[in-house]
């Protein structure tokens, strides 16, 4: 914008300044202005699709979202497993490292409880296997993570493009085992594993938690709080902002610049294989190449939608999900197409998005005698 | 067989083709624009559109214009491309939202796109017809030159391809060129590099981010519409087009941010996308069984990965991704 004056040689009508003494209130505001928004555009464009009233087609969204107890814990699973991922890419965004390959690490994650639920399930006592289950998918989900930090690190590798390309080795690798382990030869399905003795698989008892969601919600609970007090309180968290705002002073205050990326990247990986392990070992009990089902990329605009603050991640994965299961619905009542919630999330991350600006930078406007002249 | 394969390479290799050039001109300018994936599917579906709908005015599809018939699915195609862009570039250089999380949105929206339109456009357009199949188009688009068949292993290899594939390889060239000799190119590299120094000299770095993003989305567009009208014959099935956005990207990574070379690179990685298929008629004694071509459909990836990190160990200065990929440009932030 600013650009254009050269050409013209005239004051520009209009110019961008940085801001930081916005208030807490204000820019919440905002960010509910453009969340409401993106809902009224959502309306408009499902009005101008189905041809029904906006407002019965919102009761609808949340009829299919909240409608039934069943119904709720399936909103309360999506959000924990989004959630559990979001938390786990923001120790390294707040370094600012790419991590875009969430999606790989918790299908490598979800790998290895596979593994183990499959070759111990049948030989070790089913307590065993529930610890090995979850320690081998930590450490799964962290190797995934780690290798492209260690590049990072020594070599300064693009992080954005070497976790991209991991995915897509992930999703492979899980391929190659999905039709290694297939239930019947060529089908390329696991069937649910161990469905007798349930060896490996992380559950309360029916009679405590009837739609087997509860100790996920409850996990991934307990992680939210964790990672806040981690990165508001700790050394390591403090270490992670620090490096994440400037390399340089890092280097000065004598932080190990090296250490710090890698092992925060090892923190976000285990924590990808946590989500993995909970996927598999805590609700599928299977695996396919579509378990992840691309939480790994929603969670990174969650994340970022959050400003890295994990309380409000809860919000900003709820009003994800909830609009996902919403137009789920609406998609089914209407007869449409299931990716109809690709659309809404892409409309309402689009509005949010673009609301930063208006938080972060003002425009001043020329003054009128300045015209005059 | 070796000129089947090369020829199912090479089709398999336009789409990727089209994603790169888009890519390289993309981030070129600085912009890394992760929503090709979606743009090539808004680029898809905006031509399947456009197509649809000019076979459903026809009375009788024998009668199809074939100006028309390759016209508005193009233009529908580029126009809907177009605006990806501009949603791209309004946010992350007007806005200067995160261009990752811009990047990933789009991709997102556009998929959702593609296949929600791929799935509902019957019911919404309220024809009666049982699924989207576009053949009278198709043709069009998939014509080959006549005596291409008359010239054996030569012709099945270099001509038999529709006249989208041939564009794909003269703009890989041209952008090539462009970059390389032309002014207007020098500046593009030099927002790209270093966006300041650009601006001090006199470059408008909005402008020039805003049509290479734009651009380069247009072109990858065309990959989306070459694959559902020329590659799968205008059949429209829900994420047929898979993951080729982002080997694409790869394909942008493993040419080092040449278009020229993308052209050998597209063939190879449509080799590699679909060489487990012929695996097994290439090599008779070595059997492969489907769960190692599971591994081979990997190999794109591996070999971009390696690419990726060599490149970042040799430290050669032409070998870098342009300096300021990724990050906004404020002007009054120094």
């Amino acid at each position: 914008m600013a650009a254009n004056t050269k050409e013209t040689g005239k004051e520009p009508l209009f110019h961008i300044v940085k801001r930081t003494d916005l208030p807490m209130w204000k820019s919440w505001l905002i960010r509910i202005g453009a969340v409401v928004a993106s809902l009224i555009i959502c309306a408009v464009i499902i009005i101008l699709l189905t041809g029904d009233n906006p407002i019965q087609i919102y009761g609808t969204m949340v009829k299919g979202a909240v409608g039934s107890p069943r119904r709720i814990w399936a909103l309360l699973q999506g959000v924990a497993m989004l959630l559990c991922i979001a938390l786990a890419v923001t120790p390294a965004f707040k370094m600012r490292f790419w991590n875009i390959g969430a999606e790989g690490q918790v299908l490598m994650g979800g790998l290895g409880a596979t593994a183990c639920m499959i070759l111990f399930g049948k030989t070790l006592p089913a307590p065993l296997v529930l610890v090995l289950v979850i320690v081998v998918s930590i450490i799964c989900g962290a190797v995934w993570g780690l290798i492209p930090a260690i590049f990072k690190a020594f070599w300064n590798t693009n992080e954005t493009l070497f976790t991209l390309m991991m995915n897509y080795i992930a999703i492979q690798i899980v391929s190659y085992f999905t039709y290694i382990w297939s239930s019947n030869k060529g089908n390329n399905v696991i069937n649910t594993i161990n469905v007798d003795t349930h060896a490996g698989w992380l559950e309360l008892p029916p009679s405590i938690d009837k739609y087997g969601y509860m100790l996920n919600v409850i996990i991934v609970g307990a992680l939210t709080v964790l990672m806040y007090f981690y990165l508001k309180y700790s050394k390591q968290g403090y270490e992670i902002s620090v490096v994440g705002e400037s390399e340089n002073t890092a280097k000065y205050a004598g932080i190990n610049v090296k250490k710090v990326i890698i092992r925060t990247m090892i923190i976000s990986g285990a924590l990808c294989g946590v989500a993995g392990m909970l996927l598999v070992s805590g609700t599928d009990h299977t695996i396919t190449p579509n378990t992840a089902g691309g939480r790994g990329f929603t969670a990174i605009m969650v994340s970022w939608l959050a400003k890295f603050n994990p309380l409000f991640m809860v919000l900003t994965s709820l009003l994800i999900v909830f609009m996902q299961k919403g137009a789920q619905e609406i998609s089914t009542v209407f007869g449409l197409n299931n990716s109809f919630s690709d659309i809404i999330t892409g409309i309402i991350i689009f509005f949010i998005i673009g609301s930063e600006f208006f938080i972060n930078y003002s425009i001043k406007f020329r003054a009128k005698e300045v015209e005059a002249k | 067989m070796i000129a089947a394969f090369i020829h199912r390479a090479v089709m398999q290799g336009v789409p990727l083709l089209f994603g790169a050039t888009g890519e390289i001109v993309t981030e070129k300018s600085g912009n890394l624009n992760l929503g090709i994936p979606g743009v090539m599917y808004v680029g898809g579906i905006s031509g399947v559109i456009g197509a649809f709908l000019y076979e459903n005015s026809l009375a009788d599809k024998s009668q199809a214009n074939g100006f028309l018939a390759i016209m508005i699915p193009l233009v529908c195609c580029l126009l809907g491309s177009l605006l990806m862009g501009l949603i791209y570039s309004f946010l992350t250089t007007t806005l200067r939202a995160n261009q990752n999380v811009t990047g990933l949105a789009i991709t997102t929206f556009g998929v959702g796109l593609g296949n929600f339109f791929g799935g509902s456009l019957i019911k919404i357009v309220g024809a009666d017809v049982p699924s989207i199949t576009l053949s009278t188009t198709s043709k069009f688009f998939s014509a080959s030159l006549p005596f291409a068949d008359n010239l054996g292993w030569f012709g099945e290899i270099f001509l038999s391809y529709g006249f989208l594939a041939y564009l794909a390889v003269v703009i890989a060239i041209v952008t090539s060129l462009f970059l390389k000799k032309t002014r207007t190119g020098l500046n593009l590299r030099a927002v790209g590099e270093n966006p300041a120094t650009a601006d001090a000299g006199g470059i408008s770095v909005t402008k020039y981010k805003y049509l290479a993003t734009c651009i380069g989305s247009m072109i990858a567009g065309m990959g989306g519409l070459y694959y559902v009208m020329d590659y799968v014959s205008g059949v429209w099935s829900n994420d047929g087009f898979g993951d080729r956005g982002w080997l694409a990207i790869a394909l942008v990574i493993f040419t080092v941010w040449k278009p020229n070379f993308a052209i050998i690179g597209s063939i190879l990685f449509g080799g590699l996308y679909i060489v487990h298929n012929y695996l097994n008629q290439f090599f008779p004694a070595i059997p492969v069984n489907m769960s190692t071509q599971e591994l081979i459909k990997m190999a794109p990836y591996v070999v971009t990965v390696l690419v990726l990190i060599i490149n970042s160990m040799r430290k050669k200065r032409e070998n870098q991704p342009p300096e300021a990929l990724g990050l906004p440009y404020f002007r009054e932030d120094r």
